[in-house]
């Protein structure tokens, strides 16, 4: 073989090599797209079912309840068409929950369109259809629902956070599952915190290198690693049925609860954040530089007194970031308080730990599985005040982690 | 500090003060100890519990008449309403839709992770890292909604409403892929930048292109890495239940058709656990029975990854 010939085959090869390497290239980049794309599918998918066109229809019709607009009624004309078209029992009892008479005007027609007007969602349409085929959507409206009116409809407005769980679309709110998503994480917090950086102090200052000891590390790694489902098996179990005294308030003297309450809730899911609690305030303990410990003992400390006012002083933004990160864990998590018994319809806001309750995730998983479209928006609304709440807690512990870094900087 | 004000007064002083240290008892020192080896006692108390919690009533599950252990485990019906208690049809369903999550999710997350680790720049990838972090930190319930209100009517637009049923496995394994892949990605990538850069260089000093570089040197470098982000990932999605109980159907069916509805263990525990349940009842048994099976399969695999990362490490250090 000539050496001009082999220099040929080199050549071509060459660019063949390099061609494969720009189409892997794209290969590479387009495998980072697809999770990027797949990321605004689901925020757009989201915002399309939070925001659209309602069909709306009343039950009566404002015009015919008085001849000038509801708002420019004054109280006592309200005052007369309530006890017009309410039966006297549920008007007597409005009346004694707080008498007419010292109710605001706005608070009477707020009355009067809930429950004598009574609008009622008929159909939902998408952001995206609501937008572009907005003629279509009146001519289906008018065929299907001649009496109904079609309006724009942002499915989280104020109402939406402040009322409580309804099986009706338009007066259903999320305020029962934000309390007891609250007295939850709140519960866990106690629960997890306090217990989670106990045990990184121990295993990171107190634990000698014994098996036991290895043994306690291994497990907590394992533990992380447990389906979230299962932690939900051991909390109805444990604290659902056999301490079910003990959490169901009874032995306060409490006597209409089972042990499904928030209580049983929250220490399930302090069992499920503890581990991610305990590795991330192990890092941060064993990131404290051991010069501080040593200065510490130098001046006569006890290993308790080093621990306390110089090691967890030190540590403590990196312990709370891993915290605000377990919590944000916990406030999405679904599965384990579904077995643990959290309730999809509970009306009545939760009072205390004894109290029966659902969440915000649960309220998202009762609303998601119903086949109806206004369902399905409101599952939407309530996903995006859950990922309003998460997004809150991330920036707090990016903030907390960015303060801490240039803390370490300065000096 | 009175120990240490009274040392410069002499040799005799000195002695003194040691002897003061030793008498005095700690006994809040003692007692802090203890109240801390109780809390990092604590976790193995719930493995403990979670072990016991699921062995006893599987036990009591398998001390019952109606129930056989060898139907439990060849069986291929599980109705518990005619007494069939076979795993099969739950663990098929959960295996398809696993199946399906991991051919979504380690190409994709294997290219991500390569991108991002031998290819983008710097910037770039404190651009897209925290991106691809986020998608790791949302909900699943949120996934499962996505699933059924995305997914699923694009499949069905593709391959036809009489082909894919409204709940069926595909969506759901599609979905649980995407929620698996950041996973994937940020380990493998972990495992990648290990690699030692004198590797790279060598590849590069004798002639290998950057895609040579990566695909024949640096990915079977990290290989051990990148399995063990497979089996954590592939742990993840059997124990996954959001997306499944949302998007997958509501009762058990064998069939390893990805577009036919179908429950998996997970989703079967969810759904039965969520209605109302009576304690001591076989249908209640049974369920811990599934956490069993679900545990036990969960843990292997966990103590796998690890036994390969730890080899990973000894190679590097």
């Amino acid at each position: 073989m000539s050496a001009p010939a082999a220099e040929g085959v080199f050549r071509s090869n060459l660019s063949a090599r390099h061609r494969r390497g720009r189409v892997w290239r794209a290969v590479f980049l387009g495998s980072t797209a697809v999770a990027l794309i797949a990321l605004a599918a689901l925020g757009g998918n989201i915002l399309r079912d939070s925001v659209g066109l309602v069909a709306v229809q009343d039950a009566i019709d404002p015009g015919r309840l008085a001849d000038r607009p509801l708002e420019r009624l004054a109280p006592a004309e309200l005052m007369a068409i309530l006890q017009d078209h309410l039966s006297p029992a549920v008007f007597q009892r409005l009346d004694s929950e707080q008498p007419f008479a010292e109710r605001s005007r706005r608070a009477l027609h707020k009355l009067v369109i809930e429950r004598v007007v009574e609008p009622q969602i008929l159909a939902s349409w998408p952001l995206d259809e609501s937008l572009l085929e907005r003629g279509r959507i009146e001519a289906e409206a008018a065929r299907d629902y001649p009496r109904a009116r079609l309006e724009f409809r942002a499915w989280v407005n104020t109402n939406f956070l402040s009322r409580p769980m309804s099986s009706d679309p338009m007066r259903a709110g999320i305020r029962t599952a934000l309390l007891g998503s609250l007295w939850l994480i709140g519960i866990t917090l106690v629960f997890a915190f306090p217990v989670g950086v106990a045990s990184a102090v121990y295993l990171e200052e107190y634990a000698s290198r014994s098996r036991l000891n290895r043994a306690i590390q291994t497990n907590i790694d394992n533990l992380a690693g447990v389906p979230s489902i299962i932690y939900g098996m051991l909390g109805l179990a444990l604290f659902v049925r056999a301490l079910g005294p003990l959490t169901s308030g009874a032995f306060l003297g409490l006597t209409d609860t089972n042990g499904r309450t928030i209580l049983s809730g929250g220490l399930t899911m302090g069992l499920l954040v503890l581990p991610l609690i305990i590795i991330n305030a192990q890092e941060a303990i064993r990131a404290v530089p051991s010069s501080l410990r040593e200065a510490a003992y130098g001046l006569g400390a006890t290993r308790w007194q080093t621990v306390w006012s110089h090691v967890l002083p030190q540590a403590l933004p990196g312990i709370l970031t891993g915290t605000i990160l377990a919590m944000s864990r916990a406030i999405g998590e679904t599965a384990p308080l579904i077995v643990v018994g959290a309730s999809t319809f509970n009306p009545s806001d939760p009072t205390g730990p004894f109290s029966r309750f659902s969440a915000l995730p649960i309220q998202i998983y009762n609303w998601a599985s119903r086949p109806q479209a206004e369902f399905h928006n409101l599952a939407a609304a309530a996903i995006i005040v859950l990922l309003a709440a998460l997004l809150g807690l991330n920036a707090a512990a990016i903030l907390l982690r960015d303060r801490y870094s240039r803390g370490l900087r300065g000096t | 500090m009175q120990t240490t004000s009274r040392l410069p007064n002499g040799p005799d002083q000195l002695i003194d003060t040691a002897a003061l240290l030793r008498r005095r008892p700690r006994l809040g020192e003692g007692l802090i100890q203890a109240l801390l080896s109780l809390a990092g006692a604590l976790s193995i108390v719930t493995t403990l519990g979670i072990v016991l919690v699921l062995g006893r009533e599987s036990l009591l599950f398998f001390q019952s008449p109606d129930v056989s252990l060898a139907e439990f485990l060849t069986g291929t019906q599980w109705q518990p309403a005619i007494l069939r208690f076979g795993l099969w049809p739950l663990a098929v369903s959960t295996l398809v839709t696993s199946f399906i999550a991991m051919l979504v999710a380690l190409p994709l997350g294997l290219g991500a992770a390569v991108y991002l680790s031998e290819y983008a720049t710097p910037r770039r990838r404190g651009l897209l890292k925290p991106l691809l972090e986020i998608l790791a930190g949302i909900p699943t319930v949120v996934y499962g909604y996505f699933a059924l209100t995305f997914v699923t009517p694009i499949l069905r637009s593709i391959f036809g409403a009489d082909t894919v049923k409204i709940y069926n496995m595909a969506s759901g394994g599609i979905v649980m892929g995407i929620m698996i892949l950041p996973l994937i990605s940020s380990m493998s990538e972990d495992a990648l930048s290990a690699v030692p850069s004198a590797l790279r260089e060598a590849a590069y000093a004798v002639g290998a292109t950057r895609l040579e570089t990566a695909a024949q040197v640096v990915v079977p470098a990290a290989l051990s890495g990148i399995i063990a982000a497979f089996i954590i990932g592939m742990s993840r999605a059997l124990g996954e239940t959001m997306i499944v109980a949302l998007s997958v159907g509501a009762g058990p069916n064998l069939t390893l058709n990805p577009f036919e509805s179908a429950e998996t263990i997970t989703g079967h525990i969810a759904r039965i656990s969520g209605g109302d349940l009576s304690y001591n009842s076989l249908d209640y048994n049974s369920l811990f029975a599934l956490g069993l099976v679900l545990f036990l399969i969960t843990l292997v695999l966990n103590v796998i990854s690890r036994r390969v990362v730890a080899r990973l490490r000894e190679v590097y250090e």
